[in-house]
């Protein structure tokens, strides 16, 4: 029971991560129409804004000490990371909190990025067949990631998550069976943020005007335009909004996996899954179907039933959206006439 | 002109000559080594079929590198099991490909569009996660299937005692490497041309372009237009299954990152790049790009400093740490970027771009190629 539990734990995480990428795609392709193969780098960028903020906190400043001597005779060097030297105990903190303070850093920049590519690249190929949206797109997740790979280095870097959440979480405890079901602390974060921002995300398309135009925009974004509302720029913003997200889940991800190039590809062809499995256009559908398949995935990797179905846990997400895809031909929570004819 | 290459024997003359003569015509342009040669031959098959199915049908195959690698553990069983001679290899690969084809084919084609594309790409990483996993008995898992000296090799045990050392594919007695190698994967080549270019003139490829433009349409005028594209799809992954049987001829080692999704999109860039839908554009494409590759990853800081040492020193440094960044390990972002630029601006690929530059010579300079660009690529949806 407790081992069910701890793989229902472990899906949750992962599950996550899909469902912030899925549900970016699926903004995307809901209010543009687009099929944004580039999702996952921004995934990956947002990752590498994290370990960029974390790298400039860890800039060191070496000083010699001629009065110490190292075993080689040579000055003894001191390294003080600059945050540290000029802001004391709070550049310690934020050294500390690296991970989870580079959001601050991330909203703007991933922003920045999601409009840039819309204004810049996507915007062309709003009218363009789904195959070139396809082609362009991952041509430019191509770019991205070498560009990436080529100052960054080809190997993963570890990022720490803060000291107070490091340890794992002793979770039987709380339902009173002590040292059952242990879990690391930062995938409950990952997870309770994961939570946040897609709660934040669809009270912003519930609650706000602005969210409701744009719903609205995905209905029908010639009624829309004909009311005088500048849609256009308004699918601008959610493309960014998308982006942040993606950024934000590749951010709170990097304890969890060392980030390197090609994390956002691997992600990217599951979340496309995922999408698909959900229905396309459909945001809760995105949801569903990124913590179900994430849930899966973890429940498929346990010894029991990997001695039953040798290597199925490599491959029940294709399984499944294979399955999906044959029996609702427009997956879990699909509307009518998308990606139809 | 163009009139005389419409007809069969004089098209089939000249491309067996361009394909033939290619040591010869490549020298110049420092291409000429068979290991290139072979790829060249090689990818230009592969891209060929991906080209029956996408460019003809208008069905994006995201997973067709799965057939690329079932031709190619087929074909390096058949040298581990029976003979070092590469026709029962090639046949073995085509046959399992083709049965491969057939199975996912029935399943993906069911659906179109968007749809069709995540089928076949789920299914593609499926084979690829299980050959490095539960399959490792047949693929070998990482290390990638290879010949030992264990091998049965019935049929040519048969035929006297098995040397020292390993064998090397041979074409009844006649080694597999170097010129022969590429000869023979040149010949494969132009048979595959000759049978692509009848299946294009055939009531068959007309069929597959008339779905391709409207399924819905071919559907109404009472055509099931299912056996037609499960045959495109069957067609398409043999040629993908003889592409990976004459890598394994060429070099007898089968890995499973051949399968892996990347190598389906490597393939779907060179058929974008040529041309899609045309004839010889995704050979065009394959060539390009290995070729590229080539020439590309082999640069490296030296030779660039070499080749811009012409400029004033700090010029040079720059443009020395400009192009670095898309030479050699980063070939691919010369790639990336390429191939974006040929999706923006000429999404008929090289064969688009000749057609323009055709027209604008011929017609004085009257640039208004774009009313008839139409016949790019579009997928059934």
């Amino acid at each position: 029971m407790d081992a069910l539990l701890l793989q229902f734990l472990n899906g949750l995480d992962k599950g996550g991560a899909y469902a912030l990428i899925a549900l970016g795609l699926t903004l995307v392709f809901g209010t543009l129409g687009v099929v944004n193969f580039a999702h996952g780098a921004l995934f990956m960028l947002g990752a590498f804004c994290a370990v960029t903020f974390n790298k400039i906190l860890t800039l060191e400043k070496v000083v010699l000490d001629p009065e110490q001597k190292t075993a080689w005779g040579t000055p003894l060097e001191i390294r003080t990371p600059y945050v540290e030297a000029w802001l004391g105990d709070f550049g310690a903190f934020l050294l500390n909190y690296s991970v989870p303070v580079s959001i601050i850093v991330a909203i703007p920049v991933m922003l920045l990025i999601g409009v840039v590519m819309e204004r810049g690249l996507i915007k062309y190929f709003y009218k363009r067949p789904h195959a070139d949206q396809i082609l362009v797109t991952f041509g430019l997740a191509i770019v991205i990631q070498e560009i990436i790979k080529h100052y960054y280095g080809a190997n993963p870097i570890p990022q720490a998550a803060p000291e107070i959440v490091s340890g794992s979480a002793d979770i039987g405890a709380w339902f009173g069976l002590a040292g059952t079901i242990v879990y690391p602390w930062w995938r409950l974060v990952f997870f309770g943020f994961s939570v946040v921002v897609i709660g934040a995300v669809f009270a912003f398309l519930q609650f706000t005007t602005y969210g409701m135009v744009v719903r609205a925009g995905m209905r029908d974004s010639e009624t829309v335009g004909l009311l005088g509302i500048n849609i256009q720029k308004r699918f601008t913003v959610v493309f960014g909004l998308a982006a942040v997200v993606a950024g934000l889940a590749g951010v709170m991800y990097t304890p969890i996996l060392p980030p390197d190039y090609h994390m956002g590809m691997d992600f990217l062809v599951l979340s496309f899954v995922v999408v698909v499995v959900g229905g396309m256009g459909s945001l809760p559908g995105a949801v569903l179907a990124g913590f179900m398949l994430g849930i899966l995935q973890s429940f498929a990797s346990m010894n029991e039933i990997k001695s039953i179905f040798p290597g199925i846990d490599q491959i029940i997400i294709y399984l499944v959206a294979v399955i999906i895809l044959l029996t609702m031909p427009r997956g879990l929570m699909g509307r009518e006439g998308v990606m139809e004819e | 002109m163009t009139k005389l290459l419409d007809r069969e024997p004089v098209a089939l003359v000249v491309f067996s000559a361009v394909i033939l003569l290619m040591p010869l015509w490549l020298t110049p342009l420092g291409a000429n080594y068979p290991d290139l040669l072979q790829k060249f031959a090689i990818f230009a098959i592969f891209a060929m079929g991906f080209n029956i199915l996408f460019g003809l049908t208008g069905y994006l195959s995201f997973g067709h590198a799965a057939f690329l690698g079932v031709g190619s553990y087929a074909a390096v069983w058949s040298f581990k099991l029976f003979t070092m001679n590469v026709l029962p290899a090639i046949a073995f690969g085509i046959l399992f490909s083709g049965v491969f084809a057939f199975l996912i084919g029935y399943v993906s084609l069911r659906r179109s569009g968007i749809y069709f594309s995540i089928l076949t790409l789920a299914f593609a990483q499926m084979c690829y996660n299980l050959a490095y996993s539960v399959l490792t008995p047949i693929t070998n898992g990482e290390t990638g299937l290879q010949l030992t000296l264990q091998d049965p090799r019935i049929i040519d045990r048969m035929f006297g005692p098995a040397g020292a050392g390993l064998p090397s594919t041979n074409f009844f007695g006649l080694p597999m490497s170097g010129y022969p190698g590429f000869y023979f994967c040149a010949v494969m080549l132009i048979i595959c041309f000759f049978i692509s270019r009848r299946i294009f003139k055939s009531p068959l490829g007309l069929t597959l372009l008339g779905i391709k433009s409207n399924q819905n349409r071919m559907n109404y005028t009472g055509f099931n237009t299912r056996p037609y594209t499960q045959t495109a799809f069957v067609i398409s992954g043999m040629f993908a299954g003889l592409a990976g049987s004459l890598l394994a001829v060429t070099d007898p080692l089968a890995g499973a990152e051949r399968m892996q999704w990347t190598a389906s999109g490597e393939v779907v860039l060179m058929t974008i790049l040529g041309g899609a839908g045309t004839l010889i554009g995704p050979m065009l494409g394959a060539w390009l790009i290995k070729y590229f590759e080539n020439i590309f990853s082999a640069f490296n800081d030296a030779t660039l400093e070499q080749t811009f040492s012409f400029l004033p020193e700090p010029l040079a440094n720059a443009a020395v740490a400009i192009s670095g960044l898309f030479v050699g390990e980063g070939w691919h972002l010369t790639l990336g970027v390429l191939f974006m630029l040929i999706v923006i601006f000429l999404p008929g690929g090289i064969m688009e771009g000749w057609r323009r530059l055709v027209r604008w010579i011929g017609g004085g300079g009257g640039g208004k190629a774009k009313t008839e660009s139409a016949a790019v690529a579009q997928p059934a949806e």
